[in-house]
């Protein structure tokens, strides 16, 4: 009975996920019946170029985000003690937050054209460096917001292998490659078609970078034409058709991804290892501490061109202003209520899906249903937020309330957009726990809530922080939806910074980003620390 | 499945509270750059208000572009009275939708470069689009887009793209409307001095204030805000001898607004300095009406265009998608 109750929450989750995008499709659709030409008249072969474009670089993108952060998940986890790790993990999460323009300004402000290693890189090359506009701008910019997001899912599903399996490997003497081999690498290659999944998505509906640090129009990417379509054109039939087009190329790859992982078996016994011990020879700890050092710098560098630049603006005045205060309330109170929904939905998505698997048999394929709890959520990801914005503002037009509904919009946007992280963070620990406890709930007879309070959530207390974490962090940074539903009536942080940027107020666009990053930080240090205490 | 009540409670809240129709409001569309406490907003709104004692809602999206959408979105249930904030690239379009009526103001009051007559839009200011330079790192801006065309590729600069932003779009009819048909050619040419095209406006300065590069395209007006509100003279227009192209900003009154009085008031009191005053700066462009008193001396030394290049609002609409594909396929390659 409660498996089924599971696999009910479960469905209905992904039901909520299938309204929010299907009820923004039926709203355009609506609107393009009365003209359909727009869908076929999108595809010639500008848009041929346009999608190679969007592949190769989220492909590119997605390889170097994701080869670096195994290395950095794997000397982050091997090193529990390592000094500042926590810093380390929760600047991680903070470029998440930043919008992409705040991100490229960064990176600009160090390999720029006036950026801070443009002289080393003029003399290095002998002539004058033009800035790192182009592919490898976009791709730089790419890694610094996805090899961070990347090593720290990988760590969560390095940090699910149970003590046992550690301290076992410490007693038969395991070295480096063969605790690599035996424990790390399954672990790994079970978590790495879901991450490399999300990393791509994120990189295939990249706009504002693809545009400014791709140095022209050559460097364009699928969602700049379904803006284009639906903003310039205003043809929501193009912009129907483009979308499927970018969702259909998405599923394919992320299909291909998934053929190339396994599933990781689970392992029934109970922990009765403490937390593992550090089993790294000298040699090695140099090298993981390197690694690591390596992947903060990249992380640190444009962070700190953000905080130099955020620090030489009117700080103190912009802390008393009170559309300051109303912007961050804002952003916090949305950024709450989207990231507990979104955990909630999360561990309902998670626990149908392991309550799915134990009921087929072992050699069996999973059934699309399984597939779509694990994966379906991450298509989220690459429908456009001005596609999500506009049908969901023409499906509710009629009820005159468009202007009251934008919260409740962005909170179940920004939750649902979340989803895709916060089940990448969750599914480990909850399909490792499901496979100790599940004999023992049974036999117990411990079922329903009081299973999830005395069995489940001690193992998943720590992800699921991480899951709010890493929510609370994305929708800190949005803006997408709130545009198209009227900005005064949802003002946040992020989109404060764009107004002033976009009246001459640079100096404090940069103080409210170095503001939202530190929110930002502040927020992940409350979850880590609830992820902590016990 | 666990949902969070108080997100349910807001949402039925929302649904079940009925529209406030008052007589005596009046609800304008406008960008939020207008509405902003720093944009001219506030202060027009109390300045009407008390020359009508009514009640003035301002509904704020990103740019003129959004509102002709949002008000395609509406349709003829559109809560607007008036839209104010579409430029003279959009009112082909704004007039197509058959959603706006006649102004009914008389235009003596405004006047805007080339002359005005329209009976459904009525203009509140114009600016010039113009390339902004940092005089520290340039001694001798270009004097015409010709010269800017044809000078090497060693000064960069910014610009915006078309596809998604007014100056980007500005430019590429710029560019029309000097080289004709030969404005690929000059887009090839112009391709390698530009260090990157970037999605809007905001993007493009602010690459420029960081140094990336010495010129962007930007408003005539642009060194007046840094003049005025920062002190400084660093930043200038390069004044092109054979014209600058147009931007009018507009306001019309929608069907809905025609059946209310207070959206006739409003268009006639946009043209008198009680509106017109807020507008050099707050707006940062030039007014279409008299200004109570003379503007601030640093509107004085900008770059007055002695010719004004504009082209027709519906030759722009037929031919916009033509003219961004010729861009996209010049700078492509």
């Amino acid at each position: 009975m409660a498996r089924d109750r599971r696999i009910l929450a479960g469905v209905a989750g992904l039901g909520l996920i299938g309204l929010l995008i299907g009820g923004a499709f039926a709203g355009l659709a609506f609107e393009a019946a009365r003209d359909w030409s727009g869908a076929a008249a999108a595809f010639d072969a500008y848009l041929v170029r346009v999608a190679g474009f969007t592949l190769w670089q989220a492909t590119l993108s997605t390889l170097l985000s994701v080869a670096p952060a195994i290395l950095v998940a794997r000397a982050l986890a091997r090193h529990p003690a390592f000094p500042g790790r926590g810093l380390v993990l929760k600047l991680f999460l903070v470029p998440l937050a930043l919008p992409a323009i705040v991100a490229a300004m960064g990176v600009l402000a160090l390999l720029g054209r006036a950026g801070l290693f443009a002289d080393p890189l003029t003399a290095l090359t002998g002539s004058r460096w033009q800035g790192i506009y182009g592919l490898s701008g976009i791709l730089v910019a790419h890694v610094f917001f996805n090899l961070p997001l990347a090593a720290r899912l990988l760590l969560q599903a390095l940090e699910a292998v149970p003590a046992d399996q550690w301290r076992l490997a410490a007693q038969l003497g395991m070295g480096a490659s063969a605790s690599f081999r035996l424990i790390e690498w399954p672990a790994l290659r079970a978590a790495l078609p879901g991450v490399a999944g999300l990393v791509f998505m994120l990189c295939v509906t990249s706009f504002t970078i693809v545009l400014t640090l791709g140095g022209g129009p050559a460097a364009t990417t699928l969602e700049v034409a379904i803006y284009q379509a639906l903003r310039f054109d205003f043809d929501p039939a193009r912009a129907v058709a483009l979308t499927a087009l970018q969702i259909a190329l998405t599923a394919a790859a992320v299909l291909f991804l998934l053929r190339l992982g396994a599933d990781m078996a689970g392992d029934a016994s109970l922990p009765v290892a403490p937390r593992r011990p550090a089993v790294a020879g000298a040699a090695e700890r140099v090298v993981n501490a390197a690694i690591i050092l390596a992947a903060l710098l990249f992380v640190a560098g444009p962070l700190a061109a953000v905080t130099v630049s955020g620090l030489r603006a009117d700080l103190a005045r912009l802390a008393r202003e009170p559309a300051v205060h109303a912007a961050t309330l804002t952003s916090l109170v949305l950024a709450l209520c989207a990231a507990l929904l979104c955990v909630a939905l999360s561990l309902a998505l998670a626990a149908a899906r392991r309550a799915l698997e134990m009921k087929r048999p072992r050699t069996a394929r999973p059934s699309l249903l399984e597939r779509m709890l694990d994966t379906g959520a991450g298509f989220v990801l690459v429908v456009p937020p001005i596609v999500v914005g506009a049908g969901w503002f023409v499906a509710l037009r009629g009820t005159g309330q468009v202007f009251a509904a934008a919260p409740v919009m962005v909170i179940a946007v920004n939750a649902v957009m979340a989803m895709p992280f916060a089940i990448r963070a969750i599914r480990p620990a909850w399909d490792a726990a499901s496979a100790r406890h599940e004999r023992l709930a049974a036999q117990l007879g411990i079922t329903g809530l009081a299973r999830l309070r005395l069995i489940d959530w001690p193992s998943i207390r720590r992800p699921a922080f991480t899951a709010l974490a890493f929510a609370m962090a994305l929708s800190l940074g949005d803006l997408g939806v709130i545009a198209l539903f009227g900005s005064d009536s949802v003002q946040t942080l992020p989109y404060l910074l764009l107004a002033r940027m976009g009246s001459y107020r640079t100096m404090d666009a940069a103080g409210l980003a170095l503001i939202l990053g530190a929110v930002c930080l502040a927020l992940t240090m409350l979850a880590e620390r609830g992820r902590a205490a016990r | 499945m666990r949902i969070n009540p108080s997100i349910l409670v807001a949402a039925t809240l929302a649904l079940a509270a009925a529209p406030a129709a008052a007589q005596d409001k009046l609800t304008v569309y406008t960008y939020d750059s207008f509405t902003a406490e720093w944009g001219p907003g506030p202060a027009v709104e109390k300045a009407f208000e008390a020359e009508c004692g009514c009640d003035l809602e301002f509904v704020a999206v990103a740019d003129g572009v959004a509102l002709l959408n949002r008000l395609r979105l509406e349709g003829k249930g559109t809560r607007a009275d008036i839209v104010l904030g579409l430029d003279t690239n959009l009112t082909f379009e704004a007039r197509q939708t058959g959603l706006f009526a006649p102004h009914g103001v008389t235009l003596d009051r405004v006047s805007v470069p080339g002359g005005w007559d329209d009976d459904t839009f009525v203009p509140y200011d114009y600016g010039y689009f113009a390339f902004v330079y940092d005089s520290e790192a340039i001694e001798t801006p270009p004097a015409s887009l010709r010269e800017l065309v044809e000078a090497g590729p060693e000064e960069k600069i910014v610009i915006q793209d078309p596809r998604t932003s007014t100056p980007g779009l500005g430019l590429l009819l710029w560019v029309k409307a000097v080289y004709g048909d030969e404005a690929a050619g000059a887009w090839a040419r112009l391709k390698d001095k530009v260090l990157t095209v970037t999605p809007g406006w905001s993007e493009a300065y602010g690459l420029f204030t960081s140094g990336e590069a010495a010129m962007v395209l930007s408003y005539t007006t642009s060194p007046a805000y840094h003049e005025i509100a920062e002190g400084s003279t660093r930043y200038k227009a390069a004044g092109f001898a054979k014209g600058h192209y147009l931007q009018v900003e507009v306001a019309a009154r929608t069907l809905r607004g025609a059946d209310n009085p207070l959206a006739q008031k409003f268009l006639d009191f946009m043209t008198t300095p009680a509106f017109q005053d807020a507008i050099p700066e707050a707006n940062w462009m030039f007014p279409a009406g008299e200004t109570s008193g003379p503007l601030d001396p640093a509107f004085d030394g900008l770059v007055k265009p002695e010719r004004t290049l504009a082209l027709d609002a519906e030759e722009v609409a037929e031919n916009r998608q033509a003219w961004i594909d010729e861009w996209l396929a010049a700078m492509s390659r």
